[in-house]
């Protein structure tokens, strides 16, 4: 009896000590602005970066900021090297099937990017025969393939490489998220080759629920930890203070 | 068979081996394969492909750049050098991508770029993709084959002209094969780690084997498979490069005089 007493205590003592370990949150080590790109000292800045150190001080946790690429981001999670994601991923019922998601924290609208006179709309008529870059195993590309089968479809490691090619002229579109091609409009490239033509047809099934926090299957501590701080920083106003740094409009979504 | 199967460590390795291969294909996820199929096969062939045309196109310019090194005018020897030096010293992903990118970064400068007869070429990935592997090609093998004229030896050369033999024809018949020969088994190492480089060409937006297998991996979440196939196909590929390069060897005459 005094054996198992004496255990008990070692493992509530032990038990306490594993919760004070930092949740590792991954982000993509792809630069992703303005949501998470390193500074020249390399320090993550963006507005995921202040609304991971935002939820994690809501949920009173100590966070390790830990950059992973993104093709290794969910293997890395199921692995255990992170414990939780939060790179902008959307929720899908692809990923569902592997990860566990939170409620979302943001959602923004999909559009496409052409060049400056190109006179495209964002409709497979439109684009029917014409060359749209998107990054790969995201859900623009999902998207492209199935509402513009008719279009040939680039896939690129990050969206940037994209939009390069898309300044040389070699693709003739470019599928993304809003903000994202809000900041590449905001570059001299941007502005001097492109335009933007406008959102593309909503489909929920694919371009998803919105973002949320990739986490482990069954960790549904962690979940409840990370809804609690999203909800509680949505109501005190953190989460808007933070979106004002950023972006001129709520990217919260409906 | 039945002697090389005699001795019992042999037959303990060729069970352990097929143990390993035995328990790949029955424990680990292979249900993808039928659906990527079509892809991979595709892969492979732009792999192989690239390999051997960017090798073939390489090895001509490193025949030009290693004569130039080794027999041609200053003019001609000092430049060569320089090519060779930089190409080794710069890493071959920093060349494509300056090639791709940087190139790319100039077409908005020139629309008329778009309009010419050669932007059905210039817009796709692949020809960045030959010219930054061929152009390696030619500064790894343009340094092998400088030491391979340099070590034919001088007197064949003499003996040559002596009788009278023209200056290109000494070249064709009696320097160059004796050369190639001597180069032959670096050549083909060389050859092995190509194909071992064209992975690159996936961060420029082709899909070779590479490219198909991270692909793979991104929409199935499956991380080690895909991975395994890539090591079989590489190492078969390299095989058939080692065994091609042997034959050729067996099939050059060996002599010297």
């Amino acid at each position: 009896m005094k054996k198992i007493a004496l255990a008990l205590a070692a493992a509530l003592a032990f038990g306490t000590a594993a919760n004070a370990a930092p949740v590792k949150v991954g982000i993509a080590a792809e630069p992703y602005p303005p949501f998470a790109s390193p500074d020249a000292a390399g320090n993550w800045t963006g507005w995921e970066v202040d609304i991971i150190n935002a939820v994690c001080k809501a949920a009173e946790m100590e966070c390790k900021i830990t950059p992973v690429a993104w093709e290794g981001i969910i293997p890395s999670l199921t692995g255990g090297q992170i414990d939780a994601i939060m790179a902008s991923m959307s929720i899908t019922a692809e990923r569902e099937k592997v990860i566990d998601f939170s409620d979302k924290y943001y959602n923004t609208p999909t559009v496409i990017v052409a060049a400056k006179g190109s006179g495209l709309k964002p409709t497979p008529e439109s684009l029917k025969g014409k060359i749209i870059g998107v990054q790969v195993s995201t859900i623009h590309e999902a998207y492209v393939k199935a509402h513009f089968p008719e279009s040939e479809l680039k896939t690129y490691q990050t969206t940037d490489e994209g939009f390069q090619d898309l300044a040389a002229g070699r693709i003739d579109a470019s599928q993304a998220d809003s903000i994202a091609i809000d900041a590449f409009m905001a570059t001299d490239a941007g502005k001097a080759c492109c335009e933007v033509i406008g959102a593309v047809a909503d489909d929920p099934a694919i371009l998803g629920a919105g973002v949320g926090v990739g986490l482990r299957k069954g960790d549904t501590a962690l979940k409840d930890k990370f809804n609690a701080a999203i909800k509680k920083i949505r109501e005190d106003g953190t989460y808007d203070e933070i979106t004002k740094k950023y972006f001129s409009s709520s990217i919260y979504g409906n | 068979m039945g002697d090389f199967l005699r001795p019992l460590h042999r037959r303990i390795m060729l069970a352990i081996a097929l143990a390993i291969v035995g328990s790949c294909v029955w424990l680990l996820n292979w249900e993808w394969l039928p659906k990527y199929m079509p892809v991979i096969l595709s892969g492979i062939w732009i792999t192989a492909w690239m390999t051997v045309v960017t090798m073939v196109l390489g090895m001509v310019c490193a025949v030009l750049l290693g004569i130039a090194q080794a027999a041609g005018p200053v003019w001609l020897a000092w430049p060569a050098k320089a090519y060779c030096t930089v190409i080794r010293g710069t890493p071959l992903l920093l060349q494509l991508w300056l090639l791709y990118f940087g190139l790319g970064s100039f077409f908005p400068l020139f629309p008329e770029i778009r309009q010419s007869f050669l932007w059905p070429i210039l817009r796709q990935a692949w020809p960045y993709a030959v010219l930054a592997l061929t152009m390696s090609v030619a500064g790894y093998e343009g340094e092998v084959m400088r030491g391979a004229f340099k070590g034919v030896p001088h007197g064949q050369l003499e003996a040559a002209k002596a009788m009278g033999m023209p200056r290109f024809t000494a070249f064709r018949r009696i320097w160059l094969p004796q050369a190639v020969h001597r180069a032959l088994p670096t050549i083909g190492g060389e050859t092995v780690l190509q194909m071992k480089s064209t992975p690159l060409i996936a961060t420029i937006s082709i899909f070779d084997i590479y490219g198909v297998a991270r692909r793979i991996t991104q929409d199935t979440l499956i991380v080690y498979e895909p991975l395994l196939m890539l090591a079989v196909v590489y190492m078969t590929m390299a095989g058939i490069i080692v065994l091609f390069f042997r034959w050729l060897e067996s099939r050059l005459p060996t002599r010297t005089a």
